[in-house]
């Protein structure tokens, strides 16, 4: 949805065009910068992608199993915070947004591998 | 001699991210181009200024005749939306602030370049007519137990003054007004397109016309706000002694 042409132009010099293409089942290893007082070193947050928006302010959801736990973290897709992002695997998925994942745990939230 | 002000258009929002990883939210408003108008002098009008009209394809039929009439005197094209904005002379005497703007000269968005922060003025969206609660943030009643909800409450007391006080705050107009939002950090302009992108909201619709100035009470650099390596004079003191 576009606001302007001008608007359009504006975003796209915003985007950030170096992260390689992912959707929703990849597991992805998301590299984090932290600062730690004045060092800055890398943190990887691994999981599932269950849900990706689209627009300006692109954002997607990762969710894992962290001590039996299950932890989500939401990533702004233009956000220098993120170094790199490495996708690991594909699964073969039927929906934009797997929430369903939520109410699973062990076999039953395993998902199809993608051929 | 420099025009302290420009005018624009609201283009819409967006965010933009800094590396500490933290969001900012960017309106993009386009500025200019503007083209001077009318010069206003101290020896003529009491004071200078300049009027100045937004370059942006209008019908001349769409303008009145003596708008028509007054933008003819100078052969300048039709403009949309004609505002005054303030000039400052580079110093000089009277003599000298007169000459460097003419009438037909145009303003561009640099006259930003290497300014801070600027004053946005807007007219913004009307509300129509609107309770306490959203015109006054009033706290409201609470929202069960068969209470009213948005309600003003008592508005004085009875005998004694046996009137409602001047001012007292009630429901009523809200917006559509004109609005001046101060010191809004300049992020970045673009001259091709003729756009100035400023951290913050800027009032009114997108697409509304809007008068983007110079900051007139920019934030003092001392206390901190105007970048990283000023100081707070109150927390220096704090680390000397911590040090001693």
């Amino acid at each position: 949805m576009s606001i302007s042409p001008l608007m359009d132009k504006v975003v796209a010099k915003l985007q950030r065009s170096d992260l390689p293409a992912f959707k929703p089942g990849d597991t992805v290893r998301v590299h984090v910068k932290i600062k730690e007082g004045d060092k800055e070193r890398l943190q990887a947050f691994e999981g599932t992608v269950i849900s990706r928006s689209s627009g300006p302010d692109a954002s997607f959801t990762v969710r894992k199993i962290s001590f039996g736990q299950g932890v989500e973290r939401i990533f702004p897709v233009n956000s220098k915070v993120i170094d790199k992002i490495e996708v690991l695997r594909s699964a073969q998925v039927r929906r934009a947004k797997l929430f369903f994942l939520r109410g699973r745990r062990g076999k039953s939230a395993r998902l199809r591998e993608a051929e | 001699m420099a025009v302290n002000g420009i005018l624009g258009k609201k283009v819409g929002m967006t965010q933009l991210f800094d590396d500490k990883g933290d969001v900012h939210p960017i309106t993009v408003l386009q500025a200019g181009p503007c083209v001077v108008t009318q010069k206003k002098s101290q020896a003529k009008e009491g004071y200078d200024a300049v009027q100045i009209g937004l370059i942006e394809f209008v019908k001349e039929s769409r303008l009145t005749q003596p708008e028509r009439g007054h933008l003819a005197k100078h052969n300048l094209p039709p403009v949309r939306f004609l505002r005054e904005v303030g000039i400052t002379s580079d110093g000089g005497g009277d003599g000298a602030t007169a000459e460097s703007v003419k009438v037909g000269d145009k303003v561009l968005v640099d006259i930003f370049q290497g300014e801070k922060f600027v004053d946005v003025t807007g007219t913004s969206k009307g509300r129509g007519f609107a309770g306490v609660v959203k015109r006054h943030h009033f706290a409201g009643g609470p929202k069960s137990h068969g209470s009213m909800f948005q309600m003003p409450g008592s508005i004085g007391s009875s005998a004694f003054p046996s009137r409602v006080f001047k001012g007292m705050r009630m429901s009523g107009h809200l917006g559509n007004a004109r609005v001046t939002v101060r010191n809004l950090r300049v992020v970045g302009m673009d001259l091709d397109d003729n756009l100035l992108m400023v951290e913050g909201a800027v009032p009114g619709p997108n697409g509304r016309y809007v008068v983007i100035n110079k900051a007139v009470k920019p934030p003092r650099e001392r206390r901190g706000f105007g970048g990283e390596e000023t100081i707070d004079p109150l927390k220096t003191s704090k680390r000397k002694t911590k040090k001693a």
